[in-house]
């Protein structure tokens, strides 16, 4: 039976790992390395680095940061921030990870997910999502650009549906409502993706207890549930998380 | 010595990787004549069969590749690899190597329907089939590992199937023929278990024959 991956996000900017509230007031909290690697000992799932400001001063991924990380776990990983070309994909999968996260030059170029797809596989091709309520939008949630700075046009479920058709082998989606609240995560959105498109959906934003992962992993119906806080707090290990999560009969990779 | 293939597709360097933290002495190469002297062969990649096999005709990998597995030396076909060896893949309508009879086969249209997503991406159970392989001496049976992957290996032969996997169906996702073994997961991000299984496959007295 597939599990139900639980991943963790690393926030990294400038080679540090940081963790804000609504993408804001970003705090430093360790290093992206050795925090990977005391995941993987919990047995977390998949991990996914964001280097948070690559998009905002247009500058390319941080390959140094990818080899470290991949000579140190051998799990999958998923890099975004600042993918915006064929070259950036190609070079972010040859220092070790598994998938791209492309977010804001997906918007601004949509080809760039045909293209990447048609090269390397639809499997490493991950369209990352920042969603935001929005009564004006025909879904209710409109795509913001930029680390959460920047309103499109876009209305987030067309957006998920035409990136699947495009090539997108996944969705990591992102509530910016809902990110660093600790409040859970926004189950209606995410269901709503969910159900419409054919590819797994990476649920994002608001996880603070196992019962909100529990929750977006059955009735939001995400294939996978992406944390920080919980974990980087040091409140929940991985293995505790795992262990509620399979008392309340959800299948994780023990 | 174990040898890499290089050939333009995906995460190689997970793969070799891999090999530097389990110690194992490897070359890695876009020469064929480079991995001539190879006791073993890995063949990886990630990525899109058509775009593959047209880098592998170009390096000259396609008829290297037929040579390695008539001479008898063990070869580990991985993800996009192991689909490669069969003789044709429903992605992009693509002629393969032919190591090995059968096709490559996406996942059923009606997956969608019945909520399944494809890719199938994740950590699945895999279960032995036909008395397993060498390959995975010390795996449990039921062991997770990581998957990502739209087609799947659909063998002429069901008795060369050594491990399947759930989604959805019985899909095939280890297979052995002589020499010539693949696996339709990642070892290389596999955690433990995988390190486990690039072990048994390099450093082991690999036979390629026997079975646990």
């Amino acid at each position: 039976m597939l599990k139900k991956r639980i991943i963790v996000c690393l926030d990294v900017k400038d080679g540090r790992t940081t963790k804000g509230v609504k993408f804001l007031d970003n705090v430093d909290i360790g290093d992206p390395v050795i925090m990977a690697d005391e995941y993987y000992k919990q047995g977390v799932d998949e991990l996914v680095f964001y280097d948070i400001m690559a998009s905002a001063r247009d500058r390319g991924p941080t390959l140094d940061l990818i080899a470290r990380v991949a000579e140190t776990i051998h799990i999958p990983f998923c890099v975004g921030g600042g993918i915006a070309t064929i070259d950036d994909i190609r070079n972010t999968i040859l220092a070790g990870a598994e998938k791209v996260s492309i977010n804001s030059p997906a918007v601004r170029n949509p080809d760039l997910l045909t293209a990447g797809a048609a090269i390397f596989g639809n499997q490493c091709i991950v369209l990352g999502m920042d969603a935001k309520r929005d009564n004006t939008m025909k879904s209710g949630y409109r795509v913001y650009v930029n680390g959460g700075r920047i309103a499109t046009e876009f209305d987030a479920l067309e957006w998920a549906i035409r990136a699947e058709s495009l090539g997108a082998g996944e969705i990591v989606l992102n509530s910016i409502d809902a990110d660093g609240t600790r409040n859970g995560y926004e189950i209606t959105l995410t269901r709503m993706i969910s159900e419409h498109v054919g590819i797994p959906v990476v649920a994002s934003g608001g996880a603070g207890t196992v019962e909100h992962m529990a929750e977006v992993l059955t009735r939001g119906k995400a294939d996978a549930a992406l944390i920080a806080s919980m974990v980087h707090s040091g409140d929940y290990t991985i293995e505790a998380i795992k262990n509620e999560l399979d008392s309340r009969g959800i299948p994780v990779r023990q | 010595m174990t040898g890499i293939v290089d050939y333009n597709a995906g995460n190689i360097r997970s793969v070799e990787l891999a090999l530097i933290s389990l110690g194992i002495e490897y070359r890695i190469s876009k020469k064929p004549a480079e991995l001539a002297s190879a006791d073993r062969l890995i063949f990886p990649g990630v990525g899109e069969a058509n775009f593959a096999m047209k880098e592998l005709k170009n390096s000259g990998f396609d008829s290297f590749l037929r040579e390695w597995a008539a001479s008898g030396k063990p070869l580990l076909g991985v993800c996009l690899g192991s689909q490669i060896i069969f003789d044709h893949s429903e992605e992009g309508d693509t002629p393969c190597l032919g190591l090995i009879a059968g096709s490559v086969r996406h996942f059923p249209q009606n997956f969608r329907d019945r909520g399944l997503k494809v890719p199938h991406m994740g950590w699945n159970d895999i279960r032995f089939q036909n008395g397993g392989s060498s390959l995975f001496a010390g795996i449990r049976d039921h062991s997770d590992f990581y998957f990502v992957h739209s087609y799947y290996i659909d063998p002429a032969d069901p008795s060369i199937v050594t491990a399947a996997v759930d989604y959805g169906m019985s899909v095939p996702c280890a297979v052995k023929k002589g020499n010539v073994e693949a696996v339709q997961f990642h070892p290389e991000k596999s955690g433990e278990n995988g390190l486990r299984i690039l072990t048994n496959f390099c450093l082991e007295k690999y036979s390629g024959g026997a079975t646990c």
